[in-house]
């Protein structure tokens, strides 16, 4: 098992490396599948069976399929590539990439001082203990979580909607209007 | 059942989110740069599940479930934005909606 987790810790790291620095939406969505993908077999071995269901199941299926959709209304073609061309140059990743690599490190430095090494898992945690953690010290947390689902449901459906055309002329005008009464 | 260091599991969530945070950094089409945003949550969400494999405690796998949502409700309204900036831009530029007006 331990082969398991090592082999999909490299494929999620290669993968989400080629999704964030791809050119093509499509292609990059793809490759976030297959790091979401291996990160849910990283969760199995790591005793987290539910979660790893979840993985598949929300991220991998829900989330992307959300992405996906939008590109597919955008309708982004080889227009879309050749303009990610222009926006990403190689050089733009020299500052950023450097100063993240700079946290990493440092990261990696905080972690291996501690004087607990090599200490293994406690073993995997049965769906009964989750459930039952969940619905028993965390209420509140599921509460409070179904308020920002409905928070987000709200707003999705209030931004993605499509204005008539004389509302959005209108909303445009009013900003001047008041510059001016002002 | 695997027995893994939690340095190391821990090591791979750093690395997830410093990835997924340079593409923050660096992207300028809205949509990469969510994309980003959701491997950062995900290697967060990573991080509570190997301390909770660690402990043995399912208190991390509960955190999860709550990063799971919030990252659910996020990426829904971020990309209604999206629509909406590129309705009115007619471009996935992050930089063309500089001025927080309409």
């Amino acid at each position: 098992m331990n082969a398991v987790y090592y082999i999909s810790s490299v494929v999620a790291v290669v993968a989400t490396v080629a999704a964030v620095t791809g050119l093509n939406a499509v292609h990059s969505l793809l490759y976030l599948i297959v790091s979401f993908l291996a990160v849910a077999l990283i969760f199995f071995t790591l005793g987290a069976p539910v979660i790893a269901a979840l993985e598949v199941i929300i991220y991998a299926g829900a989330i992307i399929v959300l992405f996906i959709f939008v590109v597919m209304i955008l309708n982004l073609g080889d227009v879309a590539v050749e303009q990610e061309k222009r926006w990403t140059v190689g050089k733009m990743w020299i500052g950023p990439a450097f100063l993240a690599l700079v946290l990493m490190a440092e990261l990696v430095y905080v972690l291996f001082q501690q004087t607990v090494h090599h200490l293994p898992g406690a073993g995997p945690i049965q769906p009964q203990d989750l459930g039952a953690t969940l619905f028993g010290p965390y209420m509140l947390g599921v509460e409070l979580a179904s308020m920002v689902l409905l928070a987000g449901l709200v707003g999705a459906y209030h931004l993605g909607r499509r204005r008539q055309p004389d509302e959005t002329a209108q909303e445009r005008q009013e900003p001047v209007d008041a510059g001016a009464r002002r | 059942m695997a027995s893994i260091p939690m340095e190391q599991g821990l090591l791979l969530a750093g690395v997830l989110f410093v990835i997924g945070l340079t593409g923050v950094l660096v992207r300028r089409n809205i949509i990469f740069v969510l994309l980003s945003l959701e491997v950062m949550l995900n290697a967060a969400g990573l991080a509570f599940i190997v301390a909770g494999y660690r402990w043995g405690q399912p208190d991390g796998q509960v955190l999860f479930l709550f990063i799971l949502t919030m990252a659910a409700a996020e990426v829904s309204v971020g990309l209604a934005l999206v629509l909406q900036l590129h309705r009115l831009f007619k471009t996935l530029d992050v930089d063309a909606a500089d001025r927080m007006r309409g």
